[in-house]
């Protein structure tokens, strides 16, 4: 058993971590007063491959590992959890399905120009009424020959006003429940395709998050996703995938907010030492670093199986049920150790902790997440 | 075109500590870095790669660890990495390790050296130009700018105290570069994932045109007499803005600071 970094992931850990530190950091709290998508770190990240890591070589990809991948959207969230979570939503919900599920024709496609960076993608599933019962799709798709026609609605889509690629699901055959369901690639510009209202949120401010609407939207033949009838799968598969990018999120806005108390706590002075050296301190933050690492091992473990092609459905939701309920425990305690500072803006802990909040929640919330641990203990 | 960067491997000065008591490095747990001088000098040279082509050789003497700076030049775009490590080169002070330098570039076919003004460890700022002695090259220091001409001279600009003065420099020479003048890429993903697949060369001393009696310690005149640390300072922080904007700011610092 080894825990250590491999080399190449050392080297990739430097550059990630120089890269956030020089040019996500300094745009965090600006993108989420502004509520602004952070499209020049976008434009950067895809120039050194970053929109691409886990991509095999032949579809433009960088050829890495999900490890790399993972570390990368810690790294980044750790400074700037909106960042965070553009990498995760385009990696793991858009590039992932298509590398996994698509024709050769659709990765070829589809893939070069989502790897690259030039293209941004994102996935459609949530709806006003199918929420953690996601079986409960209302947007239909009809065979029309040629194509299919798709109307409906989708809420809460993350990247959407700036994605250039969607993986939607739609109910082909509503007599089917989720047999019925379908996977389909659709792009900005397809007939009757549009993005509806952006939702004004209380974290990750810089996502773009919005609806998208279906109103005889043409989709043709050829982007099918996988088989007709097997959507459902392909979401639910795509989820335990988007699980362990949320889970490495939610650890690196754990490990910032830890990052900013540890340095916050051995300045702060108050009766007539720093606060890092009063035991209550000291045992807090010694039991939240040891929830912290727990998480990192979690996170490390699933996305090892993931690379070594070994099941991991249940490794990714304990590795978000964990690192989520982490996350939000360190950055509320992380504003109670700066205090009254710690509620201001003008430090970045307050930011963390309404970052925190959503990574218990989407992607399967902490709920689903304990019915799928739950699932494969009882089988 | 040909280029040959030279590059060390540094522990990181800003993150160094020193033993109160014995007054010496406290180098366990420190990072070691490429030299951001030479780093520096990288980058020119994979910017004049992009700009007019060219075939980037790095090279570095150090331990087998130095290693690891020679994957990060491979993940920022070089094209061939060189290892000088014997134990012959042990105890080098400048002048052994510019001939030893001197020595394995002879091996090699090149149109330009580059090395960094200075490594962070030592701050002689001796190496590039006794390198450029060994040779017999011309050389121009403290780097900001350079230019290859369609003739094969290379326009210069070279940072003086209060002046630039911009040189012309007839065929090959070396460049010593400063740090500031270049800001070095980021090594790219692909980059990285092929690093560890490619192949550093370590050579040893029988590789290289040299009389291996100026090599390491026998070849270094220079002893180090004594060590002291100097009065350390915290890093400071360096912000270009109006007057108003800097009281702003340095309010800011002191009340973070809580010493307001």
């Amino acid at each position: 058993m080894d825990f250590s970094y491999s080399k190449t992931e050392e080297l990739f850990l430097q550059m990630i971590r120089s890269f956030a530190e020089n040019e996500v950091k300094p745009l965090a709290a600006e993108v989420d007063e502004t509520e602004r998508f952070p499209m020049e770190t976008v434009k950067k990240m895809a120039k050194l491959g970053l929109m691409g890591i886990p991509v095999p070589r032949q579809y433009g990809g960088a050829g890495g590992s999900v490890q790399m991948y993972i570390m990368a959207v810690e790294e980044l969230s750790r400074v700037c959890a909106t960042t965070g979570v553009i990498l995760s939503a385009h990696t793991s919900l858009c590039m992932a399905p298509i590398l996994e599920n698509g024709t050769e024709e659709q990765k070829m496609k589809y893939l070069p120009k989502l790897a690259s960076g030039g293209w941004i993608g994102a996935f459609g599933l949530t709806e006003p009424n199918a929420g953690t019962d996601a079986a409960m799709q209302q947007t239909m798709a009809v065979d029309a020959g040629d194509k299919y026609i798709l109307n409906g609605t989708k809420i809460f889509i993350t990247n959407a006003a700036y994605a250039d690629v969607f993986i939607v699901m739609a109910m082909t055959d509503k007599s089917k429940g989720t047999k019925g369901i379908s996977a389909f690639i659709v792009e900005k510009g397809f007939k009757g395709f549009s993005i509806g209202k952006k939702e004004l949120k209380m974290g990750i401010r810089g996502s773009a998050t919005c609806e998208l609407i279906f109103e005889n939207c043409e989709v043709p033949k050829e982007n099918l996703l996988g088989p007709l009838g097997k959507g459902f799968n392909i979401a639910m598969k795509t989820l335990d995938g988007g699980r362990i990018g949320i889970a490495s999120q939610a650890l690196g806005i754990a490990q910032g907010a830890m990052d900013e108390t540890v340095k916050y706590t051995k300045e702060r002075k108050q009766f007539g030492k720093a606060i890092a050296q009063f035991q209550n301190t000291q045992f807090q933050m010694a039991d939240l670093k040891t929830k912290v690492e727990a998480a990192r091992l979690l996170v490390r473990s699933a996305a090892w199986k993931k690379d070594k092609g070994l099941p991991y459905s249940a490794d990714a939701a304990m590795a978000k049920l964990f690192a989520a309920e982490t996350a939000m425990e360190v950055t509320t305690k992380a504003v109670q150790f700066h205090g009254g500072y710690g509620y201001t803006r003008e430090y970045p802990v307050e930011r963390m902790m309404r970052d925190a909040k959503i990574t218990e929640i989407y992607e399967g919330t902490s709920e689903v997440q304990r019915m799928v641990i739950a699932g494969h203990l009882f089988k | 075109m040909n280029i040959i960067v030279c590059i060390k491997q540094v522990p990181d000065t800003t993150e160094i500590k020193i033993d109160p008591v014995k007054n010496t490095l406290i180098r366990e747990g420190v990072p070691s870095i490429m030299n951001p001088d030479d780093k520096g000098g990288l980058e020119l040279a994979l910017q004049m790669k992009d700009k007019y082509g060219a075939n980037v050789t790095v090279i570095t003497m150090g331990p087998p660890q130095a290693d690891l700076i020679l994957r990060e030049a491979f993940a920022m775009g070089v094209d061939r990495a060189i290892l000088l490590s014997d134990r012959k080169f042990a105890g080098a002070d400048t002048l052994a390790t510019s001939y030893a330098l001197a020595g394995a570039i002879k091996t090699l076919d090149y149109d330009l050296i580059i090395a960094g003004r200075q490594a962070i460890d030592g701050d002689t700022a001796q190496v590039g130009p006794e390198m450029a002695e060994h040779l017999g090259l011309p050389q121009v220091s403290y780097v900001i700018d350079a230019e290859r001409e369609k003739n094969g001279n290379f326009i210069v600009k070279k940072e003086n105290e209060d002046s630039v003065q911009t040189l012309e420099v007839e065929g090959k020479c070396v460049l010593t570069v400063l740090a500031s003048a270049f800001e070095a890429r980021y090594m790219t993903v692909a980059g990285i994932v092929d690093a560890y697949d490619k192949e550093v060369e370590v050579w040893g001393a029988d590789k290289l045109d040299v009389d291996e009696n100026k090599l390491g310690l026998k070849g270094s005149p220079t002893k180090v007499w004594q060590s002291f640390p100097k009065q350390l300072k915290a890093p400071g922080e360096v912000f270009e803005v109006s007057e108003e904007e800097a009281v702003e700011i340095i309010v800011k610092k002191l009340k973070e600071k809580h010493l307001i």
